[in-house]
């Protein structure tokens, strides 16, 4: 079994580490390194300048706003994705009317039809998403305003992405939209792996399906909403944030900066501004937010593990 | 959970069994009977109303790619007068839908081998053999699924233009492979560790070398997580948005998301809305059906790694 051991592991993992560390290790590394110098990406020329740049960021307004923006997104959105996808997934799989002398528990009627209708926005790209978005947030000819003028509600007709306190939460609005079927159908597969016999003996017991949802299902499926949440903050602060940003607010970033977040800052500093040392410093700035992010979820949710 | 059937007091029928009328314990389950109905409703039309708001804002585009400009702005929810077949042929050819598609179809197709290849050698010998710095490998590939790659673009543009990879398709290609590389090692090395070991060990006992176990007997076996893994990378690929616009900024070479977004900015002077949607439906369709055929893989293939 040894013979050629060693070359065959060389030879299967050079090019793939190789690569890996060439584009994803290597620029993490000089990312960090350059967050100390003045370079500015245009010249090649650059000099040590120590912690000038991490001053001049905690001096930055739009910095703080950004960094606002991006913890507010990292907060509210798997909140509001996660709740609304556990209470969705939780009908469709639960929620069925009680057949006599059917399953104890039942999805209801349409359940798989409703799980890949749900599922629609997930394999779109969020690029697409977002376009389709800013047209229907549009406050003269937009699908939502006209929605709005076509029920009788003319007076109610907001400027949606123009107006400084709603942007923000347009765009959050388009990132659950986004992401919601996603979680119901996660969270459908680790609610059908929950014993029936569990659901039995919380209905003998005269539980119903508040009680049944918060001291059977939510336990059991903790692990899965703890994965998700993680993931969903990562997404909400980094790449998907970036699109629908950039993409639908004007700017981008919004009016009055209502909108801009960590990752599309780092983006415009580094490329629209030649301030490419500045940029890798609120990026290490992004990363240690996503970092304590994932380790307090994963603090705060730890949980003696349910076996079933 | 036979017993069950005796004790358990069925709301209607054993009513009127018990000969002493109590009149709440038979009072009792024919409110929450009643609550459960409106329960039912309740839930079931909030599934209705989730359906309509995923679903809606697709048909109303599809609806809009069809309409010419003048209805598209005076009527946003009316159905189109007539089919504008000639929004679909403007797309595809004035605008370069063509050319995006192409462009994507060569980036993701190369891309999705490479990752194919590379992931599943890194993570078969990580998952199969034991040498020093194993562990140190697997973490440095597992460890990228949690940093934001925009701090790491920084310094890889100026990497990539050094290479004089800078918009050309084979570098967003090695770009992308090696982006891809941290959930498939990961994914793939937990399922190359569900493998049983017997087989290959015998066709190594035959004579056949390292590599050639690998790919003649462990590879065929990987299939099942091979398409997994797949699928997911390539609507990760196909989708991708952030990579292209940092790394690719030549008109010639825009991949889909990047040219519908650089189509919205520039069709805002040219003022051909409808052309711009025929594009925008244009690029949904073919996933969206792909994934309507391909359902069942493509939720196992998106949902596996948060599962595990």
């Amino acid at each position: 079994m040894q013979h050629g051991k060693y070359r065959f592991i060389v030879g299967f993992l050079a090019l793939p580490l190789g690569l890996y560390a060439l584009f994803v290790v290597w620029p993490f590394i000089q990312s960090i390194y350059y967050s100390f110098t003045d370079w500015t990406g245009l010249s090649p020329e650059f000099e040590m300048v120590g912690f000038d740049n991490y001053k001049r960021m905690l001096d930055d307004d739009i910095f703080w706003k950004s960094l606002e923006h991006s913890l507010l997104f990292a907060l509210v959105l798997p909140v509001v994705t996660i709740s609304l996808a556990l209470f969705l997934a939780f009908m469709i799989n639960v929620g069925g009317r009680r057949r006599r002398g059917g399953p104890v528990i039942s999805g209801v009627r349409g359940s798989s039809f409703y799980k890949i209708v749900y599922f629609f926005p997930q394999v779109l790209s969020i690029a697409i998403v977002a376009l389709l978005f800013a047209f229907a947030y549009n406050p003269d000819s937009g699908a939502i305003n006209s929605l709005l003028r076509g029920i009788g509600l003319d007076g109610v007709q907001p400027l949606w992405l123009g107006d400084p306190s709603l942007a923000l939460w347009c765009v959050m609005a388009v990132l659950v939209w986004s992401t919601v079927g996603f979680f119901v159908v996660l969270f459908s597969a680790g609610m059908a792996s929950i014993p029936a016999e569990l659901y039995e003996a919380a209905l003998l017991d005269g539980a119903g399906r508040f009680t049944t949802f918060f001291r059977v299902t939510l336990p059991l499926l903790w692990d899965t909403v703890q994965s998700g949440w993680v993931y969903m903050g990562i997404l909400a602060l980094g790449a998907e944030s970036f699109a629908v940003v950039q993409i639908m607010t004007t700017g981008p970033g919004g009016p009055d900066y209502s909108t801009t977040v960590m990752v599309l800052y780092v983006y415009q500093k580094a490329f629209r501004d030649g301030q490419a040392a500045y940029a890798t410093t609120i990026g290490v700035a992004l990363l240690v937010v996503t970092l304590a992010f994932a380790a307090i979820v994963m603090r705060l949710g730890r949980r003696e593990r349910l076996e079933y | 959970m036979k017993t069950t059937e005796t004790p358990a007091p069925l709301p209607a029928e054993s009513g009127a069994g018990v000969s002493k009328v109590d009149v709440p314990p038979t009072g009792r389950p024919a409110v929450r009977r009643r609550e459960g109905n409106v329960l039912n409703v309740f839930s079931h039309g909030i599934l209705v109303i989730w359906a309509i708001m995923v679903v809606l804002p697709l048909v109303w585009a599809v609806m809009t790619s069809f309409k010419d400009d003048s209805s598209i702005f005076g009527s946003p929810w009316s159905l189109p007068d007539s089919l504008h077949f000639d929004n679909w042929a403007r797309a595809w050819t004035d605008a370069n839908m063509s050319d995006y598609f192409l462009n994507t179809v060569l980036v993701v197709g190369g891309s999705l081998i490479g990752t194919l290849v590379l992931g599943s050698m890194a993570a078969y010998v990580l998952a199969r053999f034991d040498f020093p710095g194993n562990r140190f490998v697997y973490y440095l590939f597992v460890g990228g699924m949690s940093f934001p790659i925009m701090l790491a673009l920084v310094p890889l543009f100026y990497v990539v233009n050094n290479m004089g990879l800078l918009n050309t398709i084979h570098g967003l290609i090695l770009v992308y492979i090696a982006y891809s590389l941290p959930f498939t090692v990961f994914f793939l090395t937990a399922f190359f560790r569900t493998l049983p070991t017997s087989v290959a060990e015998a066709a190594f006992v035959d004579g056949a070398s390292h590599a050639r176990t690998f790919f003649q007997i462990m590879l065929p076996m990987a299939k099942p997580g091979l398409i997994s893994v797949g699928i997911f990378n390539f609507l990760g690929q196909w989708n991708q948005y952030m990579l292209p616009t940092v790394l690719n900024t030549d008109p010639d070479k825009k991949v889909l998301t990047q040219g519908l977004v650089q189509l919205a900015a520039s069709q805002g002077y040219k003022g051909d809305w409808s052309g711009l949607f025929a594009g925008l439906v244009m690029a949904m369709l073919p996933v969206l059906a792909a994934y309507i055929v391909f359902q069942r893989q493509v939720v196992q293939g998106l949902t596996a790694g948060a599962l595990k």
